[in-house]
């Protein structure tokens, strides 16, 4: 099972609409999903009405593997917001799939000190089941 | 007017006159005031009347949030001073800050106006108060209420990341990683700003401030500290740009826009940019200096951004005052940036200690600075040739300015 385990801590969720639930809620399923240009294959996100590379807007969504790597992270320390205890990780990490496909987020369950870019990660889902939001998260992969 | 004069517009404007209002940590006074109080102190630096005045520009324009964000628009000063405007501009999807003093020259270079009036205030100290940034930040108050995150923050807010600070700690980590960067090579833009801000009277921060100061302060988010951070303030700032043939109206020697950089290439998001180690800037660098003849080694001055001191170091590099990935190593041990030094930086103590005036500072000081009306900061060698520089992440604009050439 690839969710988060205790108590979820407060986060400030996205508005979820039409254009990027399938993102947000992929989770549910256990899948990290992306927008997919039909046409030519490029992956898109954040989420768009036309595929950048070809102009297409013949555009589905399409679930990827759930591992990415590490491109940039910071070692949080101020405690700006409610929310997970400080200090976490940010993270700027690309999915496997495509090369200029990023997304922000934290690394979770292991020690921030023990980050690293370029460091193997794979996805992992905060549930906010009430709200029906799935955060994507990511941890080391094994 | 030379060939090149038609085909680079900006040299038809030039910078006439600048004020600006008391600053200070906390104010508590009106913004308007703090606003019209630097806008005719411009005005009269530059030999001029309200009723000279036929336009306005200013960032972000008149908006609500965040709190302390904009102290003014167009409407409430056009009010205020009751102008006729033939032109007038304010808005905040610019090439950074000091793109409202660029839709000003363009302004007056397409002959709309002659004396354009442009400001920028801020009351982010008095609106903070003492309950710090999380007060004025997004989502910052919303721990009840439902608030959703939209927009850009869509995809930083979910993850706890509401600062700027964080996001460009992830741009100065992937430099430390690529290029060997160090804390103490970074710590030399907030020493260097400190030391400057000494000697400037208005500065909020003024106490030396050392290497162990410095690395012994407490990590904001790795690998920024607190001093790597600029400080909320109150104050308002404003400049006359006026087109080159009214400069017999002017009280003295204009300053001259040589050249400016509005150019941004890649993705316009903070997390998006192709290349993690620098910014907007490196495209808005490249095309000014495809503007001119000059070169970056014929500056003699600096005001460059420093929301956050990486930021700094992404300019240098994107000025080419240093190679791409070399501004460690040009900022090593502090003494190229000083006063005395090759590239005098941030003369008046930046945004990290003479406050955060949102990138109109910059320009304030290097017009301040080209006229010779440093006081004690000024840069020695009687300087001609200055750059402002404004803005981080996907906001980057560049001015170059000569005086008396
Ligand atoms: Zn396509």
């Amino acid at each position: 099972m690839t969710t988060t385990t205790g108590d979820v801590p407060f986060r400030i969720l996205p508005r979820i609409t039409d254009r990027n639930a399938h993102f947000w809620q992929g989770g549910r399923d256990d899948e990290l999903r992306f927008q997919r240009c039909r046409q030519c294959g490029y992956y898109l996100h954040p989420p768009a009405v036309i595929c950048p590379k070809c102009w297409s807007k013949d555009i589905g969504v399409e679930a990827v593997s759930g591992r990415a790597e590490v491109l940039a992270f910071s070692i949080n320390y101020q405690p700006w917001m409610p929310g997970p205890e400080v200090p976490f990780v940010l993270a700027i990490v690309h999915p496997v799939e495509q090369d200029d496909l990023r997304l922000t987020t934290n690394i979770v369950n292991c020690a921030p000190d023990d980050v690293r870019i370029g460091m193997a990660v794979q996805v992992i889902f905060e549930p906010h089941v009430e709200d029906e939001v799935w955060i994507p998260l990511f941890e080391p992969a094994p | 007017m030379t060939e090149s004069d038609e085909l680079f517009g900006e040299r038809r404007a030039v910078l006439s006159g600048i004020g600006q209002s008391d600053i200070g940590r906390r104010l508590y006074r009106d913004p308007l005031e703090l606003t019209v109080d630097a806008c005719l102190g411009a005005i009269a630096d530059a030999g001029l009347n309200p009723t000279d005045i036929d336009g306005i520009s200013t960032y972000p324009g008149g908006m609500e949030n965040p709190a302390g964000f904009s102290g003014a628009g167009v409407t409430d000063v056009q009010e205020a001073l009751r102008l006729n405007l033939s032109w007038y501009a304010g808005g905040l999807e610019l090439p950074g800050q000091l793109g409202a003093v660029i839709n000003a020259i363009l302004a007056v270079s397409a002959g709309l106006a002659r004396h354009v009036l442009c400001f920028r205030t801020v009351f982010e100290g008095s609106a903070q108060g003492t309950k710090g940034r999380a007060a004025v930040m997004p989502g910052g108050d919303s721990r009840s209420g439902g608030f959703r995150a939209t927009g850009f923050m869509e995809w930083l807010l979910p993850f706890s990341a509401p600062s700027a600070a964080v996001w460009i700690a992830m741009f100065a980590n992937r430099h430390f990683h690529e290029y060997g960067t160090t804390r103490e090579q970074l710590a030399q833009i907030a020493l260097n700003a400190r030391r400057n801000a000494t000697v400037n009277p208005k500065a909020i921060y003024r106490d030396p401030m050392t290497m162990d100061d410095y690395l012994s302060a407490r990590m904001i988010s790795s690998p920024l500290c607190l001093f790597d951070c600029d400080v909320p303030c109150d104050g308002g700032t404003a400049m006359i740009v006026s087109r080159r043939d009214t400069v017999a109206d002017l009280r003295k020697p204009p300053i001259e826009v040589e050249a400016v950089g509005t150019a941004f290439h890649g993705r316009p998001a903070w997390d998006q940019y192709y290349d993690l180690a620098t910014m907007a800037c490196q495209d808005a660098g490249t095309q000014l200096w495809e503007r001119t003849d000059l070169r970056p080694s014929d500056v003699q001055l600096a005001e460059m951004y420093d929301g956050f001191s990486f930021i700094t170091m992404c300019w240098l590099e994107a000025m080419q005052f240093c190679g791409k990935g070399e501004s460690g190593p040009f900022v090593e041990g502090g003494q190229r940036i000083a006063r005395e030094g090759e590239l005098p930086l941030n003369t008046h103590g930046g945004q990290l200690s003479a406050g955060r005036l949102h990138g109109f500072g910059f320009l304030h000081e290097a017009c301040l600075q080209l006229w010779g009306e440093g006081g004690e900061r000024q840069v020695p060698g009687d300087p001609e040739i200055g750059v402002a520089c404004a803005g981080g992440g996907p906001l980057a604009g560049a001015l170059l300015l000569t005086r008396g050439r």
